[in-house]
């Protein structure tokens, strides 16, 4: 698999990052609602859910799997999995959006490791582990507040930290492949992804 | 591997999917009795979830999911069938029935195999070379790889599928842990995978690896330790692998010689 899109976007691209992180007409809790009554069966409440969530789950499916005739097809199995295990959603445990999106980011992984080599995997890593990536967009970036604190969250992590979640999330990376490819022990990779990620969530909740 | 550090430890790697098959399902298991894990994977998740619209890695402008995938996924939805929770959708614990009649009847047929040496010492030879060759994060594994296949007390089982494929396991009972053969295995459409296991029993079932669709040949460590197992089995799976059998197996080979 080539690294880069593998076929140019098909009709209009959103113009800019604005566009994809206006979440539509529902919010949250109205996505929340259609999900709930998309695990009764209702078809319609589906609808509106995949119009919600669709471009997200596809961007996040392009990022990791790097090639958009793939994205696609981990789209429509991820959103045909959303319809089928509605009934799984837990409202109490957390929102809509992030039910969907760590279903789609768990599809994304799956099928990059089916199709691609661990090898090739570390590969990229190494391209990635230089950082350079992060450093380049991390300048480019328009001033939106969301995104800025996405990115000053992930800036203040140690650079030991940030890594290997950047690896994990954006290669579909194991933990120990990971590790292997930084030289670093398995134990301590492990430890790092959880210290990183609960940096990150205190961060982000604005906790000091 | 994992069994001396505590559970909690794999929380970070879960969220991010990053943990291999084998022990993803162990930590799922954990997590179903441990609310402190629960709540802080979710914490996790949600935290995740910005990353998913930050545009890292740069590989260009948003691509929207296009009007043809939308139509799609309607039109398959209005033919799925959705699942539904009884009281508490379980995790299945035991496999299908015709799992456990096929493993009884291979644990009343032990079968080994002589002439292992000759064998064993050529595929030794060729795993370290490819030890050579490789990147480092298959060093570990070609290394534990070679060791089973040149372990003093190793001894191969071996079964076949239908069609014809062979296939068979090298244990080292000294290391504790086994590699796996193939010859000739089918190649698996729509992104399925083979899935081996270790099997203490009919109903208790350890995911021990992935081996990829294309089939052909293969030679790899299974994942994790022998432990109690006596046997071991090979199904198909979706793409990523399940964390129990999800179809009947292609061969169950026991792994105890007899006398």
């Amino acid at each position: 698999m080539e690294p880069g899109l593998g076929r140019p976007a098909p009709g209009p691209v959103a113009p800019d990052w604005e566009l994809r992180l206006r979440h539509g007409p529902e919010t949250d809790a109205d996505v929340r609602e259609l999900l709930l009554r998309t695990a009764d069966g209702d078809a319609a409440a589906f609808t509106k859910v995949y119009d919600a969530y669709a471009d997200a789950v596809m961007g996040l499916a392009c990022r990791i799997v790097k090639d958009v005739a793939q994205a696609e097809e981990v789209t429509q199995d991820v959103m045909v999995e959303v319809w089928r295990t509605a009934d799984r959603f837990r409202p109490e445990r957390g929102s809509a959006r992030s039910w969907v999106l760590t279903l789609a980011h768990r599809r994304a992984v799956d099928r990059v490791r089916s199709a691609q080599a661990s090898s090739e995997r570390e590969r990229l890593a190494g391209l990635l582990a230089r950082d350079t990536a992060f450093d380049e967009v991390a300048e480019t970036v328009a001033d939106r507040d969301e995104r800025r604190r996405v990115y000053r969250c992930l800036a203040s992590l140690a650079r030991m930290q940030r890594v290997p979640l950047v690896l994990a999330y954006y290669q579909g990376m194991t933990y120990g492949e990971v590790a292997d490819s930084l030289a670093t022990p398995h134990g301590t990779v492990k430890s790092r992804m959880r210290a990183g990620l609960r940096k990150l969530h205190d961060c982000l909740e604005g906790v000091r | 591997m994992t069994a001396a550090e505590e559970p909690h430890a794999s929380v970070g790697a879960y969220v991010l999917h990053a943990l291999p098959p084998g022990e993803e399902a162990a930590f799922e298991n954990h997590l179903a009795g441990c609310e402190a894990c629960r709540r802080e994977a979710e914490a996790y998740a949600s935290a995740l979830t910005w990353l998913a619209d930050a545009p890292l890695p740069w590989t260009g402008p948003p691509v929207p999911a296009p009007p043809d995938v939308r139509a799609r996924v309607l039109e398959q939805v209005s033919r799925t069938a959705q699942e539904r929770r009884g009281a508490e959708a379980p995790r299945p614990r035991a496999p299908a029935r015709p799992l456990r009649l096929a493993l009884a009847a291979a644990l009343a047929a032990v079968v080994a195999l002589g002439g292992v040496a000759a064998w064993q010492h050529t595929a030794a030879e060729d795993a370290r070379e490819r030890e050579a060759q490789a990147q480092s994060a298959a060093r570990a594994q070609a290394d534990a790889l070679a060791d089973v296949l040149s372990a003093s007390d190793a001894e191969i089982f071996s079964g076949s599928l239908p069609g014809g494929a062979s296939v068979g396991i090298v244990v080292a009972q000294s290391q504790d842990r086994a590699a796996f053969t193939a010859q000739r295995l089918p190649r698996l459409p729509g992104g399925r995978v083979y899935e081996l296991w270790y099997a203490a029993d009919a109903d208790e079932l350890r995911p021990a690896g992935l081996l990829p669709g294309d089939g052909g040949e293969e030679l790899r460590l299974m994942d994790g330790w022998i432990e109690d197992a006596v046997a071991v089995g090979i199904s198909v799976e979706p793409a990523g692998g399940s964390a129990q059998p999800t179809t009947d197996p292609l061969a169950v080979v026991p792994i105890t010689s007899s006398g």
